[in-house]
């Protein structure tokens, strides 16, 4: 490949860096429980996410985005690498060291059924982190409380009923306003709403989109559905098996994937235009993802992709930047873009 | 061709289903899970069902297999009338125990979950063979033939090894070929899929759609898709029909329903979804609101309280009249376009052209 | 599977250890902690001076409690002689202990109350598994019918009902009231028809109470499983309804009964205490009753020994079997 390896562009201070990230569940095996193995879950990241943006991370199911999440949210130890948040290290901080943390690094999680405690009121549930604070907002916690709730587009006076009474997105909205309560800096969603109807997905779509506007919050929004993380992101990292195969602006990585396993991820989106049926390309990728027990050496992806070659069975490819801003990691990167998707590219 | 007469012979159609109505008693009172549903579809022919949780899309597809009272046990029964008509032979008033034996034979189903809708404790082929039996008098070793060789012809590397292993030893796309493959054992005319991938990642997805679309065309049987996912009918589907609270309130080929929708409903739908193949908008168009609930339908129109055009029609008649279904003039190819709203049709073509359609 | 088998067999090893060790700790340590002598428990209140030391210079109960432990587990492979006080006994292996109140061994008294404690607990079992699962199962299929209700109400009845009621009631009509089935225990080896009429009350009345719980439990378990997606597979293939009952639904159902009936029995094993002293039948629970109320420690500590063991063996024996039932369990 002959495209020049570019500085990428110097950026602010990130709120988030990450880097070197590892997380390895141990399996044990035989009669004294030795260690056998271990669930490479993430293995190996390196990202940042700059204050104000909406890094998106996709993914298909065992590929490490939700470890990934609860890594940064400090819900999981790391087994290796730092998290810095806004330049501190809280890749080992205990329980005590992340309590006041929590203030800034909140998550909003995917079953707004299963997230919510059914005999909390919806007071008691959103006011929670103030208690486990120990802070008093100004005006008393119910006035707060309310407050957020109206600033989800819930009926504040809704304060004293429990979350059997309200609809999966009405849920999602307390868990949002949960989330807020403290006033995050860094809001980490989880399949945010994957679980609720078509039609609801864009009224919680949208109000993450207003919330971000209005106080300034920085989100990494975890989902496997590409068509949502378009809308949502404004970088994206793209995971497969534990590792970051493709990070790059939302543009460029929609309108020129550099690598084949995005690629091929973005053409088998099934597209709602019953005309586009039989006119489009489509990857089709063989098999199945394999297990993070015993990834394949080499590049991940060789044992699905077209390209491979003796090469990617035995180096791995590193992360590097082959375009400004867009980084990759493949040792057969798609052609190089055409000139009208570089001007589609914001510097 | 408009609705369907409720009381007529013996249809031309393969599978025609005539005001369906299936409700089911609760403590909470009636939940009317599917309220008077008409269509028909023809063999070789896909139709896919849309609709949000609650459409009642999944009762009328177990409607249709006769699937939604049994497991009732003791508690009380669910009320269902109309007419399902599955070549020529009418199956809601047929004997329980005919329809059993269509089931399966004649038509087959696939379920969402592929890892719960097997039996964990039996072996993939097992099951499939089991299914096989059930309507084919044959031995084990026959049966298991033909297991082996609809595993293989689903895609199922090594299937004489496979075939051995139990569900959960199977990934979850493999599962879901060990069901189609267990669905397709009989040669079923019929197929339905119940959200056939929306459990799966999106590569497997495509896979899996790809699997149906060729297995149709070599079986040739006609197939229902029922998903919440617009993507998954537009690959799939000739005809879509779309529920709203238990009623379909649109139907009509892939091609208009997609580029010439008439319900406000469908337009929500499609302003909700982010796409992948359009640029990049600004904000999504939400459907304010939720679905309704079953057990209270709103009068009228069933979309009145989410429908930000329910004004529009005068006299208030969204909130008390509820619209027939009324065929869409000049729809196409002669397939009838049929939509269930009371807004004027040149107030429907204007608001679609001008407000919605260029917002997608 | 062999590793796991070998771990799970260690781990009843050491459980057994640990077992034997807190109650030989409780029953040797606590005279000591309140001052008793306990080499006087061991002969009865009447005994001179002179054979309360030579009982103390028997079972070692001058020396610290771990040594006086090790003698005890040695001597369960080994025998054990307890010399002292100018006469010595002899405890054949396996040796549990030996009773100075009773001049016996324990391992032999045990011998003989185990069978009548097994027969009590293996017939109970058969009657109350079927007659639970068969009425729970028909309960579940006919949910909310008149059936099911009677059924449940039964149910509850047995549940709440302690068995010396129910002994004592059955006593009274079919034994004093209609003279049938008044046989005192005998051994299975000596007269079957005997051991079967001397058994029949107490199983009914042990397998009532347990009938009714494994009825609720098959009830409740067959409707959780009857709402599975694999059972609405069963039915969308075609196949009878008898057929999705009884072999795709009963397979899931059976699971958590297996579970339930190992540790019911496991207990069961260690004594009916309340079965037995109604009945009368000379089994382990009885003996234990005796034991206790004769401040036997030998005895008490060899029934709880025995005890300990079923429960733990029949907790192996369970998960092993779930092994058998669950591929799940077997592959991974």
């Amino acid at each position: 490949m002959s495209i020049p390896k570019q500085p990428a562009p110097a950026a602010a201070e990130p709120l988030l860096k990450v880097e070197g990230l590892v997380k390895h569940f141990p399996i044990t095996k035989g009669l004294l429980r030795r260690q056998a193995g271990a669930v490479q879950a993430v293995d190996g990241l390196d990202f940042e996410v700059r204050a104000g943006e909406t890094l998106g991370v996709v993914g298909e199911s065992g590929c490490g985005k939700s470890t990934m999440g609860r890594l940064i949210t400090r819900l999981l130890e790391p087994t290796a690498g730092t998290i810095a948040f806004d330049g501190r290290d809280i890749s080992h901080l205990g329980v005590a060291g992340m309590r006041p943390m929590r203030r800034d690094i909140q998550m909003i999680f995917q079953d707004p059924y299963s997230s919510l405690n059914p005999r909390h009121t919806v007071g008691t549930i959103v006011g929670a982190p103030f208690r486990l604070q120990g802070i008093t907002p100004e005006g008393g916690v119910k006035k707060e409380v309310q407050r957020l709730l109206e600033l989800v587009g819930l009926n504040p006076e809704h304060y004293n009923r429990y979350p059997h009474e309200f609809s999966g997105g009405q849920r999602q909205r307390i868990g949002i306003a949960r989330a807020l309560a403290l006033k995050p800096r860094l809001v980490v969603a989880d399949e945010p709403v994957s679980a609720l109807d078509v039609s609801i997905q864009a009224q919680v779509v949208n109000l993450l989109d207003d919330l971000q506007d209005e106080l300034g919050l920085t989100y990494v929004i975890i989902a496997h559905d590409l068509s949502v993380i378009r809308h949502v992101s404004d970088r994206i990292a793209v995971m497969y098996l534990g590792k970051i195969v493709e990070l790059t602006d939302r543009s460029s990585l929609y309108a020129a994937p550099l690598h084949p396993y995005t690629k091929a991820l973005l053409s088998a989106v099934p597209v709602p235009d019953p005309r586009r049926r039989a006119r489009r390309e489509r990857i089709l990728l063989t098999g199945d993802v394999p297990s993070p027990i015993s990834p394949p050496p080499g590049c991940r992806f060789h044992t699905r992709c077209w390209k491979a070659t003796e090469v990617c069975k035995q180096q791995e490819p590193p992360l590097t930047a082959l375009l400004p801003g867009h980084r990759v990691a493949c040792h057969h990167p798609e052609e190089a873009p055409t000139e009208a998707v570089r001007e589609g590219a914001p510097a | 061709m408009t609705t369907a007469p409720t009381a007529g012979g013996a249809p031309t159609s393969f599978l025609e289903v005539r005001d369906l109505r299936i409700h089911f008693p609760t403590d909470d009172g009636l939940v009317k899970s599917v309220d008077g549903l008409s269509f028909r579809l023809e063999k070789g022919r896909t139709l896919g069902i849309v609709g949000e949780s609650g459409s009642g899309k999944s009762v009328t597809s177990l409607g249709i297999m006769g699937l939604h009272t049994v497991g009732q046990y003791g508690r009380r029964k669910a009320r269902i009338s109309g007419e399902i008509w599955l070549d020529g032979k009418e199956l809601m008033s047929a004997d329980p125990d005919e329809v059993r034996r269509l089931r399966g034979r004649e038509m087959a189903m696939i379920f969402q979950d592929p890892l719960s809708a097997m039996h964990p404790y039996f072996t993939v082929g097992a099951q499939i063979v089991e299914a096989y039996r059930v309507h084919h008098d044959v031995d084990k070793k026959t049966a298991r033939t033909r297991a082996v060789e609809l595993l293989d012809r689903v895609g199922i590397p090594q299937p004489d090894r496979r075939v051995d292993d139990y569900p959960h030893q199977f990934s979850g796309g493999m599962r879901q070929r060990a069901m189609i493959a267990m669905a397709l054992v009989n040669n079923p005319e019929l197929l339905i899929a119940d959200e056939p991938t929306t459990a799966l990642d999106v590569t497997v997805q495509a896979q899996i759609l790809d699997l149906i679309r060729d297995l149709q065309k070599e079986f040739g049987s006609a197939v229902i898709v029922i998903t919440h996912d617009l993507g998954v009918v537009a690959e799939l589907a000739d005809d879509i029909l779309v529920m709203y609270g238990g009623r379909c309130v649109e139907r009509g080929p892939a091609e208009q329903v997609f580029h010439a929708p008439q319900h406000p409903y469908t337009w929500g739908l499609l302003g909700s979804m982010p796409r992948i193949d359009r640029e990049q908008t600004e904000r999504l168009i939400p459907v304010k609101g939720s679905p309704p609930s079953l057990i209270n339908v709103p009068d009228g129109c069933a979309f009145n309280p989410r429908c930000p055009y329910a004004d529009l029609p005068k006299g208030g008649i969204t909130r008390t009249e509820r619209p027939e279904l009324r065929p869409v003039p000049d729809a196409g190819d002669g397939r009838p376009h049929l939509t269930a709203c009371h807004l004027p049709q040149q107030d429907r073509t204007r608001i679609w052209n001008e407000e919605i359609a260029p917002k997608l | 599977m062999f590793a796991y088998i070998v771990r799970r067999l260690i781990a009843v090893i050491v459980m057994l250890l640990v077992v034997t060790l807190v109650t030989f700790g409780i029953f040797f340590a606590i005279p000591k902690l309140t001052g008793a002598d306990p080499a006087a428990l061991y002969v009865g209140k009447q005994a001179d001076p002179a054979t309360i030391e030579g009982i103390r210079e028997k079972l070692g109960l001058s020396d610290p409690i771990l040594v006086q432990f090790w003698h005890f587990v040695s001597g369960i492979p080994a025998g054990r002689d307890y010399s002292g006080g100018g006469s010595s006994v002899h405890c054949d292996a396996p040796c549990f202990g030996y009773s100075f109140r009773t001049e016996q061994a324990i391992w032999p008294v045990l011998q003989d109350r185990l069978p009548v404690t097994l027969s009590l607990a293996a017939g109970a079992c058969v009657l109350w598994l079927v007659g639970g699962v068969i009425t729970g199962v028909v309960s579940a299929l006919k949910r909310g019918s008149l059936w099911d209700r009677a059924a449940m109400t039964v149910a509850l009845g047995g549940v709440s009902l302690p068995i010396y009621f129910t002994g004592l009631l059955s006593l009274a009509v079919f034994s004093y009231g209609l003279g049938w089935l008044d046989g005192e225990y005998v051994d299975f080896a000596e007269d079957p028809g005997q051991w079967f009429a001397g058994l029949i009350l107490p199983w009914v009345t042990l397998a009532f109470l347990y009938a009714a719980m494994y009825a609720r439990l098959t009830r409740a378990t067959m409707l959780e499983i009857l709402g599975e997606d694999y059972i609405r597979t069963a039915r969308a293939k075609g196949l009878r309804e008898p057929v999705v009952i009884g072999k795709h639904a009963m397979r899931s159902t059976m699971t958590p009964v297996l579970t339930i009936l190992g540790m019911d029995l496991g207990a069961l094993v260690g004594g009916a205490i309340l079965t037995e002293t109604t009945f009368n039948l000379p089994g382990l629970g009885q003996a234990a009753v005796k034991a206790i109320g004769d401040r036997d420690l030998p005895l008490i500590l060899g029934v709880t020994l025995i005890a300990a063991t079923a429960v733990v063996v029949a907790n192996l024996v369970v998960d092993l079997l779930y092994a058998v039932i669950d591929p799940r369990v077997r592959l991974s």
